[in-house]
């Protein structure tokens, strides 16, 4: 803890780092929605027939489905989905042989971000690192590490190349978790999704790295739709990171992504995100509107899943990474650290749908709210009939920074076995004048005694990430909240 | 070492101490005792700049720094420590992670770099022992789940870590069974030393059988009323606070 402080404290700057645009040069679609434009995302990636004709029928779901508007704590102005490019990639030449291929500008982008291509394939073979898979704007441009992956069997390729490579575990695995019928963001991602990540962990195969996909909106006016399928495969393990940024910019940008999740016999997957999209400024112009799909299936008896995120971006986030447990003796865990300041508005939680029997799932969601924002926890404990002796808890705590901010817990349960134990704990607190003042006559000042008590109410959470990302996570939050308090 | 003059301060309007003069020199350590709202607690929440407390006039130099122009945090690293009455939790943060980083901020404070951690956790071992502070308890959130005695200890720990050079003791009898008392003076005790000086605000006695005072003051409605030796703090045992009142108003 006392290096992650350290670490922390060089990274101190109220400003949004992320927030450059590079000039890259890309190739984009004419905005607005139509069979047009999904043929032309389809044929842009070569897709075989089979995956247009999915496309298609997302497509037509998605015509005569409403945006849902008035279920969420939420408020935000209507989106002209005529508006939106459905497509950008920056332009590459097709086939990269290697590194040296790719636009400089592209690469440079990447290190600006802490994500060195180079250093990264420099460093093939080394078991500490992270294979990363970058997808800028809508296109997956670089994967690292895919040989020394593929030694074990293990498949992690962007979405459209797993399209072309392996498409039987596409045709069998996606929109088996999230259909497109879903809901009005599934089915327009699925309609018109241009890339995202693939991965597949074979029999018995523990994943020797943490596997790691970066997102990154650069285009003005694009939307970014991408579908992340994990398949664990029995008594396989894999830990997979996803980190998000975005230029600063006036306007608002759509994010829509899907990210499915099959966890079979035996094998357990880890992911954990820290979103960090651009939150727009701090009277609340522009940022990220985040309306993600995201739901792991445990398949199989003694599956696991385990989502842990960290949310510090985003205009508005609207997401509840949930689970469904399915096998018997399986297990679901959602670990959440949700920060809105400003106008930033969250609406997040979880849903844990208990099938198997013995099953059993954890919430551990940590709230934070400064300056004007609004911070919702919404979370569906569901037990099903015959779910004998499933087992939750869950613990909401909300933390408020000032009196402007606002905290709300939405709970549901719903319980069809009488077997079943469901705990659930919240708390609201604000941040104690009485715990700065302690820390400050111990001779620390303001910001850092806030660092020390936010991130100590957070532990529970950061401890369930990767070292590296848990640091990432401490710096992001004390840029999240400078000056939010005294 | 401190040095305050004619002090005038209170909270929300109020004024509670009124005029009060206090000479405390390196090595010395004075009680200062008195009946509930007499003013004690307002006297070390001043001294340690709590901001709800407003100074109307009077002068306090430390040091021979002017102590009321200094921020908490800075007055704290300048060596003014406050063992508070009522200990506050910090839950998630171990009072390892806490007394590093103020340890650090101290000597960032000083010009130093940041203490190597293997010295670090010499410096903690050695002043665990000092209050018979279990190795576990170093460990866990600070105060988070403390029994009233242990965070008493605490905050004599905490002190033994960050050798101020002037402790004010707030109240740190009070809810102490008497083992602990013992073990929370016998740390003060080792911890007494010809340049560094304390302040123990107490109400009873029993505190100063164990912490015997160079100096003993009485505080009465916001001013000092009495000073002697330790054999004044009998006398009050003896007879209660009555009878300094009785004098206060017959003067």
């Amino acid at each position: 803890m006392a290096e992650q402080n350290d670490i922390l404290e060089e990274h101190i700057s109220s400003e949004y780092k992320y927030g450059f645009s590079s000039d890259i040069e890309t190739e984009t679609a004419p905005p607005g929605l139509s069979e047009d434009i999904v043929r032309f995302i389809s044929a842009k990636k070569n897709e075989p027939e089979w995956m247009l004709e999915y496309r298609l029928k997302a497509y037509r779901h998605w015509k005569t489905m409403e945006e849902p508007r008035y279920w969420a704590h939420l408020q935000y102005p209507e989106i002209n989905f005529q508006n939106i490019i459905y497509y950008a990639a920056p332009k590459q030449k097709p086939e990269l042989k290697d590194l040296s291929e790719v636009d400089p500008e592209l690469l440079a982008t990447f290190e600006k971000l802490g994500i060195s291509l180079e250093e990264q394939k420099r460093l093939t073979g080394v078991q500490s690192n992270i294979a990363i898979d970058a997808v800028i704007d809508s296109v997956s441009v670089k994967t690292t590490f895919k040989e020394v992956l593929a030694e074990k069997g293990i498949v992690f390729c962007s979405f459209s190349e797993a399209v072309q490579e392996h498409p039987e575990l596409i045709k069998k695995y996606m929109g088996s978790v999230v259909p497109y019928t879903d809901n009005f963001y599934a089915a327009l991602n699925a309609a018109v999704f241009s890339d995202g990540s693939f991965c597949y962990i074979p029999k018995g195969v523990r994943c020797p790295m943490e596997l790691s996909t970066y997102f990154r909106i650069n285009t003005s006016g694009t939307g970014q739709f991408e579908r992340t399928l994990i398949v664990a495969d029995e008594h396989s393990y894999v830990s997979y990171l996803e980190g998000c940024t975005a230029p600063m910019r006036d306007e608002n940008q759509l994010h829509a992504a899907v990210v499915e999740i099959v966890s079979h016999k035996n094998a357990e997957v880890k992911y954990s995100t820290v979103q960090n999209w651009y939150p727009g400024d701090k009277n609340g112009k522009g940022g990220i509107y985040n309306f993600v799909t995201k739901r792991g299936i445990c398949l199989e008896e003694n599956s696991k899943i385990s989502w842990t995120q960290v949310e510090t971006g985003s205009s508005i986030t609207w997401k509840y990474p949930s689970v469904i447990l399915k096998g018997d003796n399986s297990v679901g865990e959602f670990y959440s650290v949700a920060v809105t300041n400003n106008y930033q508005q969250a609406d997040t939680g979880t849903k844990m749908t208990h099938i198997g029997k013995n099953t059993r799932s954890t919430i551990i969601s940590k709230g934070i709210s400064a300056g004007h924002s609004n911070n919702s926890y919404r979370g569906l404990v569901r037990i099903n009939k015959g779910a004998k002796n499933a087992r939750n808890f869950s613990q909401c705590d909300s933390l408020l920074m000032g009196p402007l901010c606002g905290a709300h817990t939405f709970p549901y349960i719903e319980i069809k076995d009488k077997s079943a134990v469901v705990e659930h704990e919240a708390t609201t607190s604000k941040i104690g004048e009485d715990q700065i003042f302690y820390c400050k006559q111990r001779g620390i000042d303001t910001e850092k005694a806030i660092r020390l008590i936010v991130n100590g109410y957070c532990k529970e959470v950061f401890n369930q990430l990767p070292m590296e990302f848990a640091v990432e996570a401490q710096k992001l939050l004390a840029v999240s909240l400078e000056g939010s308090v005294g | 070492m401190l040095s305050i003059k004619n002090l005038r301060a209170g909270i929300e309007g109020k004024e509670i101490i009124k005029g009060f003069n206090l000479e405390v020199k390196a090595g010395e350590v004075h009680a200062i005792m008195g009946p509930n709202g007499s003013g004690k607690s307002t006297l070390s929440n001043i001294l340690a700049g709590r901001e709800d407390y407003l100074v109307s006039s009077g002068e306090v130099s430390f040091n021979g720094k002017d102590l009321l122009d200094m921020s908490p945090e800075d007055r704290a690293r300048e060596g003014l420590f406050l063992a508070f009455q009522y200990p506050i939790e910090i839950p998630g943060v171990s009072n390892i992670n806490f007394l590093k980083t103020a340890i650090n901020e101290i000597r960032a404070y000083k010009g130093l770099g940041p203490m190597e951690a293997k010295d670090f956790l010499k410096l903690i071992k050695e002043k665990q022992a000092l209050v018979e502070l279990q190795g576990s308890l170093a460990g866990r959130s600070v105060n988070e789940g403390f029994s009233g005695g242990e965070k008493k200890r605490n905050e004599i720990f905490q002190m033994a870590v960050l050798e101020p050079t002037l402790a004010i003791l707030d109240e740190t009898d009070s809810g102490l069974d008497i083992d602990a008392l013992r073990i929370v003076a016998n740390g003060v005790n080792k911890l007494r030393s010809a340049d560094r000086s304390f302040i123990v605000i107490t109400h009873y006695q029993r505190l100063l059988d164990y912490i015997v005072p160079d100096f003993v003051h009485v505080l009465y409605d916001g001013v000092i009323v009495k000073s002697g030796t330790k054999e004044l703090a009998l006398e009050l045992e003896e007879k209660g606070y009555d009878w300094i009142k009785k004098e206060v108003v017959e003067a």
